[in-house]
């Protein structure tokens, strides 16, 4: 069972509070982006063993969108922030990398 | 003209290890809005006695007062009779500023909890620590109760009380009679 702190209104609550939206930081490619880049968009996920971001909704709490980092082998989750990013904070990164050196995910590391 | 009913008809439960009693008719008002405008501050401020609630807090005495419900809505609690009026006060407080106010006490019900065991029986509902230290006077905690979603606070005479939709009314009702049934003492945080 994950653990999760919504970083909007502070609650600290099991998974069953929450619900998942899915990977993270996706750059959308709609009409008039090429036939790769959408189809890139549009089917291809990251699904990995460790390290993964992920979207995550506070479903029955305050009802507000953030982000996860978690680990999909132990359901170790090293942090939430804010929705409203375009990539992983530096500190939670930071803090990833010592848990889990050399870990990657996409273009990060 | 009608007279306006609650969900179940003041329905209770007392042959159990906690009672459960619904409030009959509570006004309910969201406000939506940006918390953190001084304007939407002003506003509200009066309902919370001259405070407004941070994120998880509320401030209710009786039937009035104001709970955090996310940091762009308020539900600010009032008489059921005063409620149009107080929508129209409200209304009135907030100018141009960019609001909504709506009226949504005949959306709801609420149930109080009380007795010794009140804390246990909602524990086995909702994935929430429920311990007197850790959900102590002035929290608000909207939560997952079994299949619905449940507003909770503890109020001023140790007892617990909850908003959920009215439509699931009957649902949560039995919920909390099968989770008080006798016999089914857990033991935990027992008060009093």
């Amino acid at each position: 069972m994950l653990i999760l702190t919504c970083p909007v209104c502070g609650v600290r609550a099991e998974e069953t509070e929450f619900h998942g939206g899915g990977e993270a930081h996706l750059k959308r490619f709609g009409p008039g982006s090429s036939e790769e880049d959408f189809q890139e968009y549009l089917f291809m996920r990251e699904n990995p063993r460790g390290v993964h971001f992920e979207r995550w909704r506070h479903a029955y709490g305050c009802g507000k969108w953030f982000h996860a980092a978690r680990c999909t082998t132990t359901l170790e989750v090293f942090g939430t922030y804010p929705a409203q990013t375009l990539e992983p904070p530096k500190d939670l990164r930071a803090k990833i990398s010592k848990k889990r050196p050399g870990w990657t995910w996409r273009s990060l590391t | 003209m009608s007279s306006p009913v609650s969900a179940l008809g003041g329905a209770s439960f007392s042959e159990g290890i906690a009672r459960i009693d619904e409030v009959a008719l509570q006004g309910m008002i969201t406000l939506r809005g940006d918390l953190s405008d001084p304007v939407v501050q002003k506003t509200l401020k009066p309902f919370g006695d001259g405070d407004l609630p941070a994120a998880g807090e509320a401030r209710i005495e009786a039937d009035r007062g104001l709970a955090w419900m996310s940091p762009d809505e308020m539900l600010v609690l009032c008489p059921y009779a005063a409620a149009a009026e107080t929508v129209a006060a409200l209304q009135e407080a907030l100018g141009d500023a960019h609001a909504l106010v709506v009226d949504v006490s005949d959306a709801r019900a609420s149930f109080v909890v009380s007795g010794p065991q009140a804390r246990d029986v909602l524990a086995k509902l909702c994935p929430v620590d429920f311990s007197p230290a850790a959900f102590s006077l002035g929290m608000f905690r909207r939560t997952r109760m079994a299949q619905v979603p449940a507003a909770i606070w503890p109020r001023q005479d140790g007892a617990l009380q909850l908003i959920c939709f009215r439509s699931q009314a009957r649902y949560v009702f039995d919920l909390l009679s099968v989770a008080a049934q006798a016999g089914s003492e857990v033991g935990m945080h027992v008060q009093g």
